[in-house]
């Protein structure tokens, strides 16, 4: 099981989660991430794990009516990420995220990492270049793009945007990043370096990292959760699930029985 | 033997199908072509025909000289400038209204059956005949709120009357922005504002000003609600200039003044039985139409500059 040296970051506590339809997406998860580890979570499609991601930086508030029961809270300080009484944007100030569709602002490569900062009021030019250049560095994208940082982002390739978007969470100083289906829109090559990256990120801070490929997750993680119709069939170390799972319906989904 | 044979046969019914399928494509597409081309050359043949008749009159004399009984003399002064300052107060009025308020639905409002409603009403102004708006403002502008028959009351007319143009074109830029743009933005920890502020606004104003030229270029041939509001047909006087050689340099008597638009001159000139006026009408069309065609050009190209670098 988890190694008890290393500390709880954030978890789960029978969380549950209502879409605005009334459809119940998640059934009562708990879950711990642990700090400076890579927690993956598979499923087949449809199972959850990219509403319970969501959950995390508070993503569903942007749409009426969802709704969030239980709890997420965040160590060392213990706050409940999901209270109603915890601004969002405070959480998500915490909490960054990558998407699964590169989504870089149609501005400059400079302005897209930059962003994060504006919109917590720093204006100090010396400031946001170091942390531009330290946030490009960080997302192994600084050396293809540091004489064109005044370029349009959109004239990136793809794995290329994607890391930028990495960058443009990672100037913000997170403690947690969230990474939806990073890589599902990318050739194997520029798949390849995003995880690498996530691997080195993992010293910095504590990963949540859905996707849909196996492999993946094997590849990248510490820990591995697989969900089914919204609940949590197993969670542990990522070389258990992937060798000895405890449980038959997680045996199934990695050997390909099933999914 | 036998089986190539009706692979054979199969592959030339296949051809033969797709061949009779592809005969639909070019029918289509020449009965498009023969629509685009009445619709076309009909205009073409109209515009030609005012430039034609209009040609006469085209000098800078007719741009300078007040209107006049003598056809030959008679100008387009009063009534351009009529028209420049009636825009002016549709642009002011229309504009911050029209935008803020799509912004509003879009981003802000709570989608229940209040909004719906709003949503509906609006859609349906756009609809609405231009004369009914002249009225209203016969009611409103003129009789409840004395603004009497004045440039303030055509332009305010006007602004109303384009005002779900902005409203509608300005939602609809805004729901151009992809879903993931708007969560990237919030994702690093933005707020409503700065999401459409630094965002939502930069990325659809292209949209928006498009939206914008085009209501203008509709409210500068609307002729019904000026003629409802009563405004003159035969003025041989510029209102106040609004802009003094003394402080504070900005006057405005001008709002409240007496005019006339391009669109009424040439609707007064065409009634009158002496043909010499015609052709004034036939010059002032002409001016109306390169304008309105220069405005639509206008916000073609802002929006394919403004669009370059935008790509979803």
């Amino acid at each position: 099981m988890a190694n008890v040296t290393t500390a709880i970051k954030a978890e789960a506590r029978d969380l549950n989660f209502f879409y605005s339809n009334g459809a119940r997406a998640l059934k009562g998860i708990s879950m711990p991430l642990y700090e400076n580890k890579i927690t993956a979570l598979i499923g087949p499609s449809g199972c959850g794990k990219s509403t319970f991601l969501r959950c995390f930086n508070r993503m569903h508030d942007l749409y009426p009516g969802n709704k969030y029961q239980g709890e997420i809270v965040m160590h060392p300080d213990n706050t409940n990420v999901l209270d109603a009484g915890v601004d969002p944007i405070e959480v998500r100030m915490r909490i960054s995220m990558v998407f699964q569709k590169p989504n870089p602002f149609p501005k400059s490569i400079y302005e897209n990492v930059a962003y994060g900062l504006r919109v917590r009021g720093e204006n100090n030019k010396r400031i946001m270049d170091d942390k531009v250049e330290e946030a490009l560095k960080g997302a192994a994208l600084w050396n293809e793009v540091k004489d064109r940082l005044h370029d349009l982002a959109f004239n990136l390739s793809g794995g290329q945007q994607q890391r930028l978007c990495i960058a443009r969470a990672l100037a913000t100083d997170p403690e947690i990043m969230l990474f939806d289906e990073p890589t599902s829109a990318l050739d194997p090559i520029a798949t390849a370096n995003i995880e690498e990256l996530m691997v080195e990120l993992r010293s910095k801070l504590t990963i949540l990292v859905v996707t849909h490929n196996m492999q993946q997750a094997a590849r990248v993680s510490d820990y591995t959760a697989y969900m089914y119709l919204g609940e949590l069939i197993e969670y542990d170390d990522t070389d258990k699930i992937f060798t000895n799972p405890g449980r038959k319906e997680t045996e199934d989904y990695i050997t390909g029985k099933f999914g | 033997m036998e089986h190539k044979a009706s692979v054979l046969e199969n592959l030339a019914d296949v051809r033969a199908m797709i061949k009779r399928h592809k005969r639909n494509d070019t029918l289509f597409a020449a009965i498009g072509l023969l629509c685009l081309m009445l619709g076309l050359v009909t205009l073409m043949l109209l515009f030609w025909q005012l430039i034609a008749d209009g040609y006469p009159k085209f000098s800078l004399d007719f741009l300078t000289e007040f209107p006049s009984r003598r056809a030959g003399r008679a100008g387009l002064l009063s009534a351009w400038v009529g028209s420049v300052l009636v825009m002016a107060v549709t642009f002011l009025t229309a504009v911050p209204v029209g935008v803020a308020a799509g912004l509003y639905l879009e981003e802000y409002a709570p989608k229940n059956w209040f909004t719906d409603l709003i949503e509906i009403n609006v859609a349906n102004l756009a609809g609405v005949p231009s004369i009914i708006y002249g009225l209203l403002a016969l009611g409103l502008f003129v009789y409840m709120l004395d603004f009497g028959q004045s440039i303030l009351t055509a332009g305010l007319t006007l602004g109303l009357l384009i005002l779900p143009i902005v409203i509608v074109s300005t939602r609809e830029a805004i729901r151009a922005i992809p879903v993931s743009i708007r969560e990237a933005a919030y994702g690093v920890g933005a707020t409503k504002w700065q999401v459409v502020y630094d965002h939502v606004f930069k990325y659809s104003y292209g949209g928006i000003l498009t939206g914008i030229i085009i209501g203008m270029a509709r409210a500068l041939g609307e002729t019904a609600p000026i003629i409802t509001i009563g405004a003159l047909t035969f003025i041989a006087f510029l209102p106040p200039s609004p802009i003094t050689t003394e402080p504070p340099f900005l006057n405005f008597e001008w709002l409240s003044s007496g005019f006339t638009v391009m669109p009424i001159q040439m609707f007064n000139w065409l009634s009158r039985p002496d043909h010499a006026f015609h052709v004034n009408a036939a010059a002032t069309g002409a001016l109306i139409i390169v304008v309105t065609l220069l405005m639509n050009g206008a916000a073609i190209w802002l929006r394919y500059k403004i669009r370059k670098n935008i790509k979803w």
